[in-house]
């Protein structure tokens, strides 16, 4: 429970079905820790673990009569999330620190927690669908009924045995039918805007983000600054660093041309950031690593999939295969733009998630 | 659900005596006891049965006995009542957040704080307090009873030491209260704090012995109540209950409870240990208040446990109330030399007037089922296992 309207609105739904219901928030990151340290903004209020945020959850818990409690995992969630977030950048990829967290933190230690506490399944907020297929005798995750919440780009490593274990009840409910139904419960919160940037990154801004975090540790940030290279090899300027960068990227290149430049690549073991026309950001192939697959028990041969690269990227199909040990080849039909290592490449099949990886 | 209350250290429940001495407090008798006429007569009486029922416990006089909202202002009014820019104050590693935040505060007034260490049994040792003295030293303030071990601490002999060098010396004897006796003059302490909702009395009330001829600075200004020493209206209803609370104590202790706490404390300590391996008490070897043991069960997360337990019906704690939800392990396990793991692995559990043999059967029966199931289901345990085989 995040206290957020769509937690709350599962927990008050399994409870109202008549469910034993256990209320639990998991304390991941101290907002305040970071709070004023190099031009980071003073007070945080009303984002996830903030206190406020663990008021509504235990108000709601209260108020439906469950019982509630949190859980701090704030150890493990800088050393799984937070930490290779900032090493992401620093190496010139570009990371999504909620699948990491849903991976190492909610699907990992909370089932954990829950299995001992004596919970037989977990339900979060998440909007997804969770089916068993008979015939392939495994765990299916798909797309939800709202299109525009889809949650399963960030859910693509979990394994069999965290969706066997798993209930998101949302998946069948659109985001203003959820908001309906917290205000049928009467929960106060049916109103609270949705959480749309990084829990633990105020404002979205990394930069300043990464300087306070190292900052804080003690550590120095390391001179990532190096040079600006077009696609034919021409050195044009300096950059700053090249955790400021992200393909795709226009503004900031610090360097006027006639034509519009683009971050192509960025090359972290010489630190040159590769700039170019839009035309050379389109490519056709993506190699994903640290794959995990939950449609399949593995892929034998090439298949016909849809890949999304980003969070706001729509699906495009390709053909994927394997490519290596651990290594997933996507070729996709037409061009794809932007492809950032960093990123997650998600494979559907409909609306089943065949498996994903991580961008290479 | 049979629920059993195993968290006293926390708070306890008020006493059906003291609930009832406190009843007409709330109505008929609602006068402000520092008026003249009737009505404040009537509560000024009750208020100072309650303070010559407080002294007899703590062995003073009605007249050294502060009336507060509770054990942590007792323990700031104590400090910032004595200390001063430029002071020294000798303190140790595990007192209660409500001393070593309030010593934290003086170092940013510009005094000097000393922390001393204690051993692996969770003792000071008091020739480091003595060690610790210098010219400008004020005050040592030195807890008589940890809340989260019951580890009791050589105050007579730190009192001894005190008093030789013309040194203030606080203790806050919170956790030690209606456990163990206490006598003021024979600790040689110029102040002691104590918690109503500790002993059965409510929340919101406490006192402060502070030994007659020292003055202190109050914490609040207004009107001159508690020989000024406390501004504010008292809390009449909730100094009743601590009087009460204070003679039930007193009496309790006369007739030897403590004794009879400590062996029933200790079947369920043994009975722990006796079922559970790879589990050991915090503060073994040293001196403890009859009604705490804090077990080590090594392998797992101790908020999960009191999680399991409590939808069990079995109410522990992993150490302060006031700590819970917090990332560090306890300061004080942690002082004592445990490592993190083991710390965050700790359950106290504290006995309390109520608590029954039945009560710790139910613990008993399902301590070790709780821990057994919690390991078999902790990755960290299962590797070592592994290893291990």
């Amino acid at each position: 429970m995040s206290g957020g309207v769509d937690s709350s609105t599962v927990a008050a739904m399994l409870r109202a079905d008549g469910n034993n219901v256990i209320g639990l928030t998991m304390q991941l990151w101290n907002q305040r820790r970071l709070a004023g340290r190099e031009g980071m903004p003073e007070a945080v209020h009303g984002r996830c673990c903030s206190l406020d945020d663990v008021y509504d959850a235990r108000r709601v818990a209260q108020q439906i009569g469950i019982p509630y409690y949190v859980v701090n995992h704030e150890e493990r969630f800088e050393r799984e999330v937070v930490r290779p977030f900032v090493e992401e950048y620093l190496s010139g990829r570009t990371p999504i620190p909620c699948s990491l967290c849903n991976n190492h933190l909610k699907f990992d230690q909370l089932l954990i927690v829950a299995q001992q506490i004596g919970a037989e399944r977990v339900a979060t907020g998440h909007y997804a669908r969770v089916a068993y297929d008979d015939a392939k005798r495994r765990w299916l995750l798909k797309r939800p009924a709202d299109a525009s919440k889809d949650q399963t780009y960030f859910l693509f490593g979990l394994t069999q045995e965290q969706l066997g274990r798993t209930l998101f009840p949302l998946g069948d409910m659109t985001k203003p039918q959820v908001r309906e139904l917290a205000h049928r419960h009467g929960l106060a919160i049916a109103e609270k805007p949705d959480s749309q940037e990084i829990c633990f990154v105020p404002g979205g801004d990394y930069k300043r983000f990464i300087d306070a975090y190292l900052a804080e540790q003690g550590e120095s940030l390391p001179d990532t600054a190096g040079e600006l290279v077009t696609t034919g090899g021409e050195v044009i300027g300096e950059h700053t660093g090249i955790h400021n960068f992200t393909v795709g990227q226009r503004k900031g290149l610090g360097v006027a041309t006639g034509s519009p430049l683009y971050v192509i690549q960025i090359s972290g073991a010489d630190k040159q950031v590769i700039v170019g026309s839009d035309e050379h950001l389109y490519s056709r192939t993506l190699r994903a690593r640290r794959t995990n697959l939950i449609s399949l028990e593995a892929l034998a041969e090439p298949m016909r999939v849809k890949v999304k690269i980003r969070h706001r990227h729509e699906p495009a199909p390709a053909t994927i295969e394997r490519s290596g040990e651990d290594e997933i080849l996507a070729t996709f039909d037409e061009p794809q733009r932007a492809i950032t290592p960093g990123q997650a490449a998600v494979f559907y099949d409909g609306e089943i998630v065949v498996g994903g990886g991580w961008i290479v | 659900m049979q629920r059993v209350y195993l968290d006293n250290n926390a708070t306890t429940a008020v006493l059906p005596e003291v609930f009832e001495a406190m009843r007409p407090y709330f109505g008929e008798r609602f006068g402000n006891a520092s008026s003249i006429h009737h009505h404040g007569q009537e509560t000024r009486a009750a208020v100072e049965d309650a303070r010559e029922a407080v002294a007899d416990l703590l062995g003073c006089t009605a007249s050294e006995v502060v009336f507060t909202s509770g054990g942590t202002e007792s323990d700031n009014l104590a400090i910032a009542g004595w200390v001063a820019a430029g002071d020294h104050v000798i303190t140790s590693s595990i007192e209660h957040h409500a001393v070593l935040h309030a010593c934290k505060h003086l170092e940013k007034l510009g005094c000097d704080v000393s922390v001393l260490r204690v051993d692996g049994r969770g003792l000071v040792d008091p020739d480091d307090v003595g060690r610790a003295l210098r010219s400008n030293t004020k005050l040592i303030s030195l807890m008589m009873a940890n809340n989260e071990t019951g580890v009791l601490q050589p105050v007579d002999e730190v009192g001894k030491i005190a008093a030789e060098a013309q040194v203030l010396f606080h203790t806050d004897a919170v956790q030690a209260a209606a456990k163990v006796p206490i006598d003021v003059r024979r600790i040689g302490c110029d102040a002691l704090s104590i918690s109503g909702h500790k002993i059965h009395a409510p929340q919101g009330v406490g006192a402060l012995y502070v030994k007659k001829g020292t003055r202190i600075q109050p914490l609040f200004h207004g009107g001159r109540h508690e020989r000024s020493r406390r501004a504010g209206t008292e809390n009449v209803p909730g100094i009743v209950g601590l009087g009460k609370a204070a003679q039930l104590a007193k009496e309790s202790l006369e007739r030897g409870d403590d004794k009879k706490m400590a062996a029933v404390r200790d079947r369920l300590e043994q009975g722990i240990l006796a079922h559970v391996d790879e589990a050991g008490v915090n503060g073994q070897g040293a001196p403890r208040v009859p009604n705490t043991t804090n077990i080590h069960f090594d392998h797992i997360e101790g908020e999960s446990l009191v999680i399991a337990l409590d939808l069990k019906g079995l109410a522990v704690s992993t150490g302060a109330a006031c700590s819970s939800g917090a990332i560090e392990p306890s300061h004080v396990l942690i002082a004592m030399g445990l490592r993190p793991e083991q710390a965050r692995a700790s359950i106290r559990f504290s006995l309390g007037k109520q608590t029954t043999e039945s009560d710790i059967d139910f613990a008993l029966a399902l301590v070790p089922e709780t821990v057994a199931r919690l390991r078999e289901l902790s990755p960290k345990y299962k590797s070592q296992v592994k290893v291990v085989s």
